[in-house]
C-alpha cells in the first residue's frame, strides 16, 4: 500500500515536471483583442503567421476598440486592434499602469455608406447623410429616391467605427433618437441587405454584392480615392503594443507583417487598403 | 482504520473535546457552504449599489428617471434613461401578452385535457424550449424573423413586436412548467367533488381547478416576466436599440432599447475610464434592474406562500 502511494506520488511529480518542461514546446503566445473592423486583418495575419511559424499560438478576439484598449492597459493582451486612435483618457490610464502604447498603422479603411441594392440612389453629400442621421431627412424621396421611409442604422457607441463616423460625418452632433444600433460590422451589413429602406456604414472590407456603397460628394470609396484622401470618410487602422516590441521577438515579427509584401496582399485580399499603396 | 487503542466505555476528556471540535467544524463547514449562495447575492447587491451611488450622488434622480435624452457618449453626456425603462416595460409587456394566455392554456391542456401518455411526451418537449441558447433565438430574430416582418410591411423588422414574440416564446417553458405543476397539485378530491355535484368538465376546469391553482399560476407568470425582463442577447440583437419612446407608445413596429441591452452594449467603452459617469450610469441601470427582479421575486414568494 505504501509503495503504491509512493508510486502515485512519483508519477504525479513526473507528470507535473513534464508538463512544465513542455510549456515552451507550445511556444510563445500572442493575444490580440479589440476592434471588429481590424479583427479580420489580425485573424488573417495570425493564420499566415502560425502557418509559417509552427508552435506560435496567436489568439484574436473581437470585442471592440474600447475593449481592446482596456485589455492592453490591463495587460491581458499584447496587441490591441483599434479602428480609432487612443483617447487621452486611455493614454493616461495606460501610463498609470506602466503601459506605453505604441501605434502601428496596419491598413487604411474607408467608411462606405451602405444602402439596399434595390435603392436607386447613387450618391449623397456628407450634409445629406448628416441630416438623415439627425432625423431631418426621413424619406428617400427627399434625396431623389423612392417614396420609402429611411431606416437609419448605426454601429453601437462602443465601436471605433461609430466614433469615426461621429467625427467625420456628424461633426459630433447627436444622432436622432430613432437610430438603430447594431453590435458589429457584420450585423450592420446583414440589416442593410435585408431592409429596403436601410442606410448604414461599415468597414470597407464588408462591402460585397449584397449591399450597395454610395458615392459621397460624388466620390466612390476605393483604393485610389481613400489613399489620396479624396474620399471624405477614411481612417487608418491601428494595432497598439506596449512599447515598441523587442527586435527579433515573435511579437516584433508579427506586428511587422503588414510591411511585407505578403502582409500587404493579405490586407488587400480582405478588402482593406495597404498603407504602402500610394 | 486501526483500532489498536485500548477501548473504554467512557470518553476521556480529550476524546470529548475532539468530538465536540469535529462536530462544530463539520457544522460550521456545512453552514458556510449553505450560506455561500446567500452571501453571493449580498455581494452582487453590494458591488452594484456601490458603483451606482456615485452616479445618483452627482446627477440626482430626476434626469435618469424622467429625462428622454440618452447620449452617454456625448461630451457632456446626457443620461435620460426614461426611454430605456419604457422600452424594457414595452417588450416585457408584449412578451407577457403573448406568453401568458398561450402558456396557461398549454398548462391546462397538459394537466387536464390530454391523456397522461401524451402529457409525458409533450411536457419535456415544451421544456426543451428553455434549453435553446438565447443567442440562437437572437440570431433567428435578426436574420429570419426581422426580414419576415419587413416583408409584411414593417419599415424595420427589429422592433418591439419582434422581440416581444421571441421573448414570449422564451418565457413559455417557465410558465407552462410551473403552471402545470400547480394544476397537478390540485388534488383528485376537488376534481371528483366537482363532477359529483354535476359540474361539466369545462365548469370544473374554469370554476374549480384554475381558481384553486391561482397562486401557483400567478407565480408562474411572475417567473415568466422575470425571464423576459432579464434576457439580454435577444433584445440586443433584435430590438433595434434605439433609445426612443415609440410614437404613439403602442406602436409595436418601432425599435426600442432595453436596460439589459444597454448595459451589455455600453460596458466595453465605458469601463476603461472607471469612475466616469458613463460607467456609473450602467450600474445605476443594473441596480434598477436588480430592484425590479427583487420585487418580482418577492411578489411571487408572497403569492405562493400566503394562505388561499
Amino acid at each position: 500500500m505504501n509503495t503504491n502511494k509512493l508510486n502515485v506520488l512519483i508519477l504525479s511529480i513526473v507528470f507535473i515536471v513534464i508538463s512544465f518542461l513542455c510549456t515552451p514546446c507550445y511556444g510563445e503566445k500572442i493575444v490580440i483583442d479589440g476592434s471588429t473592423t481590424v479583427g479580420p486583418i489580425a485573424k488573417a495575419f495570425a493564420e499566415y503567421y502560425m502557418g509559417k511559424n509552427k508552435g506560435v499560438n496567436v489568439t484574436v478576439s473581437e470585442s471592440g476598440s474600447g475593449n481592446g484598449a482596456k485589455s492592453l492597459i490591463n495587460g491581458t493582451c499584447q496587441i490591441a486592434d483599434m479602428s480609432r486612435f487612443m483617447k487621452e483618457k486611455e493614454f493616461k490610464a495606460a501610463a498609470n499602469n506602466g503601459i506605453m502604447p505604441v501605434a502601428h498603422v496596419v491598413a487604411l479603411d474607408g467608411l462606405p455608406i451602405l444602402v439596399h441594392p434595390s435603392n436607386p440612389i447613387k450618391g449623397l453629400t456628407i450634409e445629406q447623410i448628416r441630416d438623415i442621421y439627425l432625423g431631418k431627412i426621413k424619406n428617400w424621396k427627399d434625396v431623389g429616391g423612392p417614396n420609402l421611409k429611411i431606416v437609419k442604422i448605426s454601429r453601437d457607441t462602443n465601436s471605433g467605427t461609430y466614433e469615426t463616423f461621429e467625427k467625420l460625418v456628424m461633426n459630433k452632433e447627436k444622432l436622432a433618437k430613432d437610430v438603430e444600433y447594431v453590435g458589429s460590422n457584420g450585423a450592420a451589413r446583414q440589416r442593410v441587405q435585408k431592409t429596403k429602406g436601410a442606410i448604414s456604414y461599415a468597414g470597407l472590407g464588408f462591402v460585397d454584392k449584397t449591399v450597395k456603397a454610395l458615392e459621397i460628394n460624388g466620390i466612390y470609396p476605393n483604393q485610389e480615392t481613400i489613399t489620396s484622401g479624396v474620399y471624405p470618410i477614411a481612417r487608418p487602422l491601428f494595432m497598439f503594443t506596449d512599447g515598441y516590441p523587442k527586435l527579433g521577438t515573435e511579437l516584433y515579427k508579427f506586428i511587422t507583417i503588414y510591411l511585407s509584401e505578403d502582409g500587404q496582399e493579405i490586407v488587400e485580399s480582405i478588402g482593406f487598403i495597404p498603407v504602402t499603396s500610394y | 482504520m486501526h483500532y489498536n487503542k485500548k477501548q473504554s466505555l467512557v470518553f476521556s476528556k480529550k476524546d470529548a473535546t475532539l468530538q465536540w471540535l469535529g462536530s462544530s467544524i463539520g457544522k460550521g463547514f456545512l453552514f458556510l457552504i449553505a450560506s455561500f449562495s446567500a452571501v453571493i447575492v449580498f455581494l452582487i447587491f453590494w458591488f452594484i449599489v456601490k458603483d451606482a451611488i456615485p452616479f445618483f450622488a452627482e446627477k440626482g434622480f430626476k434626469e435618469f428617471f424622467t429625462g428622454t435624452n440618452w447620449y452617454p457618449a456625448a461630451e457632456p453626456g446626457e443620461f435620460g434613461a426614461l426611454p430605456i425603462f419604457v422600452g424594457t416595460i414595452l417588450v416585457t409587456l408584449g412578451a407577457i401578452i403573448i406568453a401568458v394566455p398561450v402558456g396557461i392554456c398549454a398548462a391546462v391542456c397538459l394537466s387536464d385535457i390530454l391523456p397522461f401518455k401524451i402529457r409525458q411526451i409533450a411536457k419535456p418537449i415544451v421544456e426543451m424550449l428553455a434549453a435553446v441558447p438565447s443567442v440562437a433565438y437572437g440570431f433567428f430574430a435578426l436574420v429570419i424573423f426581422a426580414p419576415f416582418l419587413q416583408s409584411l410591411g414593417a419599415t424595420t423588422g427589429t422592433n418591439v413586436l419582434n422581440v416581444s414574440i421571441i421573448l414570449g416564446i422564451m418565457a413559455l417553458p417557465t410558465i407552462v412548467s410551473v403552471a402545470e405543476d400547480a394544476l397537478q397539485a390540485v388534488g383528485k378530491d376537488l376534481r371528483e367533488g366537482s363532477y359529483a355535484l354535476g359540474a361539466t368538465r369545462a365548469e370544473t376546469l374554469i370554476k374549480v381547478i384554475i381558481p384553486a391553482a391561482a397562486s401557483g399560476i400567478t407565480a408562474a407568470v411572475v417567473l415568466g416576466i422575470m425571464r423576459a425582463i432579464g434576457e439580454t442577447m435577444v433584445v440586443w440583437m433584435a430590438s433595434g436599440n434605439a433609445a426612443q419612446i415609440p410614437e404613439p407608445i403602442y406602436n409595436v413596429l418601432q425599435p426600442v432599447r432595453t436596460l439589459t441591452a444597454t448595459i451589455a452594449g455600453d460596458m466595453g467603452e465605458a469601463d476603461h475610464v472607471i469612475g466616469s459617469m458613463r460607467y456609473h450610469v450602467l450600474f445605476a441601470m443594473a441596480a434598477s434592474l436588480l430592484a425590479i427582479s427583487f420585487l418580482c421575486n418577492w411578489i411571487s414568494e408572497w403569492i405562493t406562500t400566503r394562505d388561499p
